[in-house]
């Protein structure tokens, strides 16, 4: 278990170094799916089946299709990368410098990692996911599918033909 | 242990089995449909030509484009093959065999979420097709990939709504509890005809078979995807549509139509072993009959444009699938309360 749980974090942390590192897109968006597929082994490993199959759909099965997509129809490589300039650079490194020092702090003063509730085997079920969506947070899982509907309104009304362009 | 994996590997022997005799039927069944007599000259009625076009397929030049990219040009054929070949494990082939004492259940996994595993891994099996023709670096290929990833990420929407109405049935993901329903009652198809005739609508096109085939439409695109590959690379391809093929017939046969389920058999007062035998014939049969479906047509229609399909993915299947979603979540609250 544990040494399985060691695979899955190297493969997690090394391939979201991958998705930063990569000078090719295409590479990039791989390494974000290898990333994504080993998160879901994680939740395997905490019994989170349901989890971790949703993840898989909607993650990979669907956003990732849709960024390779977008990056295959623009054809994106390395020539056609923006260059920085060199202000932007410096900035850049320092205020990653500046996260690293305040990161570095926070583990000096010693972060307390306790877990807020004692682990249950079954949370990652689909019995107790639907029970807790529908009872518990019902409130908030509705007002985050309108959301996601009004998201939807919004890129159709963006990407809809104008049909007579003078009565605009 | 061992028998799990003794299942496993007569489970992978079985399904590029049936895989290689589909590509055989596949054309037996199509000079039948054009008054020809087909591949008869390997072997008795031409039996041997799956092992001939194999053998031919391996002796071929390898050859790899001179700008293809490398290992994404190795790694499409390969993702295609094997999320193939994942989703036969969670499919229940059979009821609980009597082994000398020792009950063995002829399911390699029976997870809470069998059908959402089934969904997810052709989710990925996607990726296979739209890295292999990106990594050809050839036109054809590029828009045979996009192809691919529009109309599968198209079709899945209705294929998922109309898994959903069947939940709500059943009111379990797990693909032997939807058989065990369908022994003690009805088979699922008496219930859900809308959602089955959305369902295999949806496993055409994900299985990119005709009159869906448009990401390798050799009118327009050549080859599609597979146009720069050559040898068991575009085997692996070729191959890795049977096998679909092959795991949606059984998915079509788990879902609606009772899996193993023979009707009245388990009356007659046979021994255990023989009825699960028996069942698994049963599922076999419906699985062939689902194969022949899909041939008969491939062989029967004409391919939709590119325009025609989007429309009958976005305005007919989905709003159909919703429909049926409705109404299927007011007959259960008519017939049980919530």
């Amino acid at each position: 278990m544990l040494t399985l749980f060691y695979l899955f974090a190297a493969i997690s942390v090394l391939s979201a170094l991958v998705v930063v590192a990569a000078r090719s897109p295409v590479n990039s968006v791989i390494a974000l799916i290898v990333c994504f597929l080993s998160i879901a082994g994680h939740y395997i490993l905490l019994n989170a089946q349901f989890l971790a199959v949703v993840h898989i759909i909607v993650y990979t099965g669907a956003i990732m299709v849709l960024f390779l997509f977008v990056i295959m129809l623009l054809n994106l490589n390395r020539s056609s990368e923006p260059q920085k300039s060199l202000a932007t650079r410096v900035a850049a490194v320092v205020a990653g410098g500046l996260v690293l020092l305040t990161l570095l702090a926070a583990v000096r003063q010693g972060i307390s990692v306790e877990p807020a509730r004692d682990f249950d085997i079954g949370t990652g079920l689909v019995r107790s996911v639907g029970r807790s969506l529908f009872n518990e947070f019902l409130l908030p899982f509705e007002v985050s599918s309108v959301l996601f509907l009004s998201a939807m309104v919004g890129a159709v009304m963006l990407g809809r033909r104008e049909k007579n362009p003078q009565a605009a | 242990m061992i028998a799990i994996v003794i299942f496993l590997v007569a489970l992978l022997l079985v399904t590029l089995g049936v895989a290689a005799y589909a590509t055989y039927a596949e054309r037996k069944v199509a000079a039948f449909m054009q008054d020809r007599i087909g591949p008869d000259r390997a072997g008795p009625f031409g039996l041997l030509q799956p092992i001939a076009d194999g053998v031919k397929m391996i002796m071929k030049e390898d050859f790899m484009p001179a700008s293809a990219n490398r290992w994404l040009f190795f790694l499409g054929p390969a993702i295609a093959m094997t999320t193939a070949l994942l989703t036969g494990v969670v499919i229940p082939w059979g009821g609980t065999l009597d082994l000398g004492g020792t009950a063995f259940t002829l399911q390699v996994a029976d997870p809470d979420i069998g059908i959402l595993y089934v969904f997810a891994m052709v989710s990925i099996g996607v990726y296979g097709i739209m890295l292999g023709g990106w990594a050809s670096n050839n036109k054809y290929a590029l828009y045979g990939a996009i192809r691919a990833a529009s109309q599968m990420v198209s079709y899945e929407l209705a294929m998922g709504m109309s898994i959903v109405a069947l939940v709500i049935l059943t009111g379990s993901l797990s693909l032997n509890d939807i058989v065990e329903q369908q022994r003690a009652g009805l088979w699922n198809i008496v219930y859900q005809p809308l959602g089955f005739l959305l369902f295999v609508i949806c496993a055409f096109a994900e299985c990119n078979r005709a009159p869906f085939d448009l990401p390798e439409c050799e009118t327009e695109l050549v080859g599609g995807y597979h146009t720069e590959y050559s040898s068991m690379k575009l085997g692996f391809y070729l191959f890795a549509e049977y096998v679909n093929m092959f795991i949606s017939s059984a998915v079509i046969s788990t879902l609606f139509f009772g899996g193993y389920d023979v009707p009245f058999l388990d009356g007659l007062g046979l021994p255990q072993n023989v009825t699960v035998v028996l069942g698994t014939v049963g599922l076999f049969l419906k699985i062939t009959f689902f194969i022949f479906l899909f041939m008969w047509v491939r062989w029967t229609l004409p391919r939709f444009r590119y325009d025609q399909l989007m429309d009958l993915g976005w305005k007919s299947l989905i709003p159909l699938a919703i429909l049926n979603v409705l109404l299927t979540g007011v007959g259960y609250y008519l017939k049980n309360g919530i």
